[in-house]
């Protein structure tokens, strides 16, 4: 594939490869997107907007300049709005590869970092010495003012003009809690969103702190993605119980929106909302409980990215996809161009686990066609750390639809 | 006025979050502390960091520096907004520039003031607007309401003599909000630009020096006033849910 080195979100030229859910391949613009969907799919977006999470300045102890990439935090609470977990860089900048940066200095307890106004502490040195829990010291309203001041987007070499935050902010953007774009959400605009309303195509949202793709440091890479704190609204969750209790479709706008759908239905029984941290890894031995298409770019098989597509798709048809990707001249990275891929009639056809007949309920005895969705009697309770907005608790629904 | 307020009827807006840009003087500060007083987390916004912080500190306001007039602002201050209060349900776009000062008659009107004031009435308004739109639209979602109210003028509709720069860019402004109307009601985000009328504030006093003033409207007035459309204008469940 080709690297996109332009900072375009929706270039006219953007394709679209296309997977159907039988492993036949279509290539396509990406602005005939809406095409491929279908009257009654539920659309799904993470409306994160992005950080200036690249933070430059300077190591107290040694000063030493480093480079700091705020890549993640415990949760959204407002109690660890000053905590983050950062990835260190020694001198430098995005313009030279990450694989390529000088290490930074070995970080210990208590070390002061010293980046613009602001300076953060070291609370932990985490799983790799360059992977740090940092506290900022300022008061939160001055921990923003210095981080809209001092922050860069984070950025990799294969772009060379700098980015702005405008560049890296999706037409939805909404909080700021990404460390790097929810990328798959630049294929949609306002006027995309006004042609899912007439084509009878639901829309709705969460809200997913997505992580740093890629440190340059295979140990680091392994790592990734950390763990990812995820806000699901409440009407998110009504509209995704109504869409699988219908057999209507779910479309995913890219993995951040599969890893925190999936991980919510496999914590709580079904999607719930409230505010939750995903820390699942998918892949081929997963079983997706909810997402049926997935939107994504275009990624290099061994990324945690393309991980996640054998959860879809099985290895010969993604196999046939990266060929055809590469054959093509698709362009890569987060500016680049998109799959489409439904998830695999085969493998999703058979019921898992404890399968319940459709002559148990009267409602569904002498229906045709697509299967009704398996309805537990069960009624899953959500986990206590679920935090709900205690003003808008969702009400308990007796049945819980859950798709086979 | 004093006597408008009716405080067992004052609605109020615990827990509504809202943007003001302009925030530090004239209404933009009749607003931030109309808005505050009714319990709504306020973010306001102006370019002079001293009054933005006594200004916040006061009303226990968020305070954000910035200039809308100012492409590289506008993504900072939006970064704030969202950031600080958590989201957007409301977003005033108060903050406005007179064009020439003294007024003068357009063939008198040096293009760098009549662009000055396009900047920060109408492309102002517009990159922010369209910055937080996200903001706005995901509240819209979840049954918040979303609303963008911009402050607009007389001047907009009336062709007054010496108004020229003023009153173009707040008529372009008015249309450009029904535009938005038209366009987002599908999201479920509102627009209105509505006229405070004349009040007595330091950008009427530059416009007309020598304006009676006790014809003049207190800003207080206008700010109640626009409280009240607030309120109208959102969805019931977000102002009765946390009426006192």
């Amino acid at each position: 594939m080709i690297p996109a080195d332009r900072p375009t979100q929706r270039p006219t030229t953007a394709r679209l490869l296309y997977v159907d859910a039988h492993g036949a391949i279509r290539h396509v613009p990406r602005s005939r997107l809406v095409e491929f969907l279908r009257p009654g799919d539920l659309v799904i977006a993470n409306d994160a907007a992005t950080l200036p999470a690249s933070l430059h300045g300077v190591h107290e102890r040694t000063g030493c300049s480093i480079e700091v990439r705020l890549a993640g935090k415990p949760s959204l609470a407002h109690r660890d709005a000053q905590r983050f977990v950062a990835v260190v860089f020694g001198p430098g900048d995005y313009r030279t590869r990450t694989e390529d940066r000088p290490l930074p200095p070995v970080f210990e307890i208590g070390d002061v970092i010293e980046l613009g106004s602001l300076s953060a502490r070291v609370e932990r040195i985490l799983d790799h010495p360059r992977l740090l829990a940092l506290r900022f010291e300022a008061e939160v309203d001055e921990l923003w003012r210095g981080l809209a001041t001092h922050g860069r987007p984070i950025q990799y070499a294969h772009v060379s003009e700098p980015l702005s935050l405008w560049d890296v902010w999706t037409s939805i953007a909404s909080a700021p809690v990404a460390y790097e774009p929810p990328s798959a959400g630049f294929a949609l605009d306002w006027q995309m969103l006004a042609d899912f309303e007439a084509r009878g195509i639901e829309f709705a949202t969460l809200t997913h702190a997505a992580g740093i793709s890629s440190t340059g440091d295979p140990e680091l890479d392994r790592l990734l993605p950390l763990d990812e704190p995820y806000r699901i609204p409440v009407a998110t969750e009504d509209a995704i119980a109504a869409a699988l209790c219908e057999g209507r479709r779910i479309v995913a706008i890219g993995t951040t929106v599969v890893r925190a759908l999936e991980h919510s239905a496999a914590t709580f029984g079904s999607v719930a909302a409230g505010e939750s941290v995903a820390n699942i890894r998918i892949g081929a031995e997963t079983r997706l409980r909810v997402v049926d298409v997935i939107l994504s770019g275009t990624h290099e098989p061994g990324t945690s990215h393309h991980e996640m597509l054998h959860a879809f798709a099985d290895k010969a048809a993604l196999r046939r996809a990266d060929e055809a990707l590469e054959s093509a001249g698709y362009r890569s990275h987060e500016f680049g161009d998109s799959v489409l891929i439904e998830r695999d009639s085969r493998r999703y056809s058979r019921p898992a686990g404890p399968r319940i007949e459709r002559e148990d309920f009267p409602e569904n005895q002498g229906l045709v066609g697509r299967r009704a969705p398996r309805i537990l009697r069960r009624f899953a309770p959500a986990s206590a750390h679920v935090v709900q907005e205690s003003h808008r608790l969702s009400p308990a629904r007796g049945l819980l639809c859950l798709r086979d | 006025m004093q006597t408008q307020r009716q405080s067992e009827t004052l609605r109020r807006l615990r827990g509504v979050r809202v943007a003001i840009t302009g925030g530090t003087s004239g209404l933009g500060l009749a607003l931030v502390e109309e808005l505050t007083h009714r319990e709504a987390k306020v973010a306001l916004i102006a370019r002079t960091p001293a009054r933005v912080d006594s200004v916040a500190a006061e009303r226990s306001a968020h305070g954000i520096v910035g200039d809308v007039a100012s492409k590289h602002d506008i993504h900072r201050i939006a970064l704030q907004v969202t950031g600080q209060l958590g989201g957007l349900d409301v977003l005033i776009n108060n903050a406005s520039d007179l064009g020439p000062t003294p007024l003068a008659l357009l063939g008198d009107t040096q293009c760098e003031d009549f662009e000055r004031a396009l900047a920060t009435n109408v492309l102002g308004p517009f990159r922010l607007t369209k910055a937080l739109l996200g903001s706005l639209a995901a509240s819209a979602r979840e049954g918040r309401g979303a609303l963008v109210l911009n402050i607009s003028s007389d001047a907009a509709v009336n062709a007054y003599p010496q108004w020229g720069a003023y009153g173009a860019s707040k008529a372009a402004l008015a249309h450009m909000t029904r535009v938005w109307n038209e366009e987002l009601a599908a999201q479920g985000v509102r627009f209105i630009a509505l006229d405070p009328g004349d009040m007595d504030t330091p950008m009427h006093a530059a416009a007309l020096p020598g304006a009676d003033k006790s014809t003049l409207k207190q800003p207080a007035q206008s700010a109640y006033e626009l409280a009240e459309a607030i309120c109208d204008l959102l969805p019931a469940r977000a102002v009765l849910r946390y009426a006192s």
